[in-house]
């Protein structure tokens, strides 16, 4: 029993990660109707960015400023330099863009770096607290829950609650019909992909740590996990994304501690085929539709 | 003697606009005037499915580009970028609807004035000119047709334009819709916003209209008073088309 509250409450924080993850992915497809497989190549550069400000600095928070910058500026500039440039009338030609922009940014990257982990520390203790004589959270992990749960909220109000988010919401919405109405669309597109960038980063951050450390891959499985979600969730769907998320981030906790690690990618590759068999469109396609 | 007064620029003046689709000439030298010296009123253009209505909205918005002729506004050459055309004063609406499905009715009313001073009241008050507080946090999705078709005319006022284009706005509108239609356009130009409507509904053509230019295969056929059109042979024979439609 206690071991099972302590899975759940470690599932849930890293579920949130990978919902921050999954919620970058829709983001991008709704600005750009477009999956974007790059993400965790951006994420894991901005990362490296965060090491080496951390690394000159001292400071964890610097180099956390300096991952929300870099994601943000890379991907901007890989919708402006390269995005924007493709065929758009259908989506494939940009996914396969990404997978390219994948091989060219992790090959740079371990060209730099080496295949070496880089160990990461962690700006809190990792060491689960005992409540009541149960470990629960550590303090690492509850500010990753913090920092997650802020960052939904954040987005939430800028998407819902300001005019740039209505804007936003608008061109992905007819984009033509927007800019009959005065929306800078193609300044949307951009500015959805920064801030799609700077979430991705963030949650790789957030993830390194508590894992191996860095090195060009580190936001591979990041990104696996967080597009099961999105897919689970339906791409359109922030709610899906939060949602899958965090249910994914439980799954993956409860088949680790039950079943071994070895385990939870197949666990989670059974979910999402599962999923595409009996809903296409991912769970939360239809009522989003109407809710969003 | 004192000097005549400068004549104002018409709102719209359309000269020998031509557009071509690949092999097909949708427009051939169209010449068409809406609020001259500047004054509102409200001119039709009608003619038959394909006649070239909607390009010419198109060409005057800067989503399809002419072959040759020139779109002016307030006597100054249209915008090339549709973004900029709700600051030179002119707003449309799509054939069709054209919403933003999955926002509410305020928030599709909102996207023209978003981050604009005073944004809320400038929508709240183009939501009440069309009676549709309401319905302000309903998504669009969810709401009949005709209520659809008056959140697409409050979110092309909601910018206060000088010139409105209407593709179609009784399309699909039973009589009492229409009817409450040509009250909202009477008082619209009672503001001093000039309008230029495309409609295929006769009667309310002729009911608002000041004046009508027909147009059939990308020319203009005629144009005058709806009471000189409606005279008008030329008219007669391209009509066979609209009445049937
Ligand atoms: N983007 C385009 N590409 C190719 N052909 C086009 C395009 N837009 C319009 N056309 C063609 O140009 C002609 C005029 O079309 P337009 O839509 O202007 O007609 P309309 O008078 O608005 O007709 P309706 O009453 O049916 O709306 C038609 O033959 C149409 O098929
Ligand atoms: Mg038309």
């Amino acid at each position: 029993m206690d071991r099972l509250v302590f899975l759940l409450a470690t599932g849930l924080a890293r579920g949130l990660v990978v919902a921050l993850f999954a919620l970058s992915l829709v983001i991008v497809w709704r600005a750009a109707r477009l999956v974007n497989f790059a993400q965790a190549a951006t994420a894991t550069a901005a990362v490296f960015a965060a090491f080496a400000v951390t690394g000159a600095t001292g400071s964890f928070w610097a180099g956390l400023a300096a991952a929300l910058l870099a994601g943000a500026a890379l991907s901007a500039a890989v919708e402006r330099g390269l995005m924007r440039r493709v065929p758009q009338a259908t989506p494939l030609p940009g996914m396969i863009v990404a997978i390219g922009l994948v091989m060219v940014l992790q090959s740079a990257l371990g060209i730099a770096f080496g295949p070496r982990h880089r160990p990461m520390v962690a700006p809190f203790d990792e060491r689960p607290l005992v409540v009541g004589g149960v470990p629960l959270l550590s303090p690492y992990d509850l500010f990753v829950l913090v920092v997650a749960l802020a960052v939904v909220g954040l987005l939430a109000w800028l998407f819902n609650g300001t005019s740039l988010g209505l804007q936003l919401r608008a061109s992905a919405a007819a984009p033509e019909v927007s800019r009959l109405l005065g929306v800078r669309v193609p300044r949307m597109v951009t500015l959805g992909w920064a801030l799609s960038g700077a979430v991705a980063a963030l949650a790789a951050l957030l993830l390194v740590p508590t894992e191996l450390g860095l090195n060009a891959h580190s936001a591979d499985l990041l990104f696996v996990h967080a597009f099961t979600v999105a897919v689970l969730g339906g791409l359109d769907s922030p709610t899906g994304a939060l949602v899958g998320g965090v249910a994914v981030g439980v799954l993956v906790s409860l088949v680790t501690g039950y079943l071994g690690a070895g385990v939870a990618p197949l666990a989670v590759l059974a979910l999402l085929t599962l999923v595409l068999l009996v809903r296409p469109g991912g769970i939360f396609a239809t009522t989003e539709v109407r809710t969003a | 003697m004192s000097s005549p007064a400068p004549t104002l620029p018409p709102r719209l003046e359309v000269s020998g606009l031509t557009v071509t689709f690949g092999g097909l000439t949708a427009l051939d030298g169209v010449d068409l005037t809406v609020g001259a010296a500047a004054e509102a009123e409200t001119v039709a253009l009608i003619g038959p499915n394909g006649a070239g209505k909607t390009t010419v909205f198109n060409a005057v918005c800067g989503l399809v580009r002419p072959s040759t002729g020139s779109v002016l506004l307030d006597g100054l050459a249209a915008p090339t970028s549709p973004t900029r055309l709700l600051d030179r004063g002119l707003a449309r609406t799509l054939q069709g609807l054209g919403l933003f499905t999955g926002l509410t009715v305020l928030e599709n009313v909102l996207v023209p004035v978003a981050g604009a001073a005073g944004a809320a009241e400038t929508a709240a008050a183009a939501l009440a000119r069309l009676d549709l507080q309401g319905d302000a946090a309903t998504p669009v999705d969810a709401l009949p047709y005709p209520v659809r078709k008056r959140v697409a005319l409050a979110r092309a006022l909601v910018a206060r334009p000088r010139l409105l284009l209407l593709d179609e706005p009784a399309g699909g509108l039973g009589s009492e819709d229409i009817a409450a239609l040509a009250g909202v356009v009477r008082d619209v130009v009672a503001d001093g916003c000039a309008v230029l409507l495309v409609e295929h509904h006769v009667d309310f053509v002729m009911d608002v209209a000041d004046r009508v230019v027909v147009l059939d295969f990308g020319r203009v056929v005629a144009s005058g008073t709806p009471d000189e059109v409606r005279a008008d042979p030329a008219v007669e024979a391209a009509y066979l088309g609209l009445v049937a439609a």
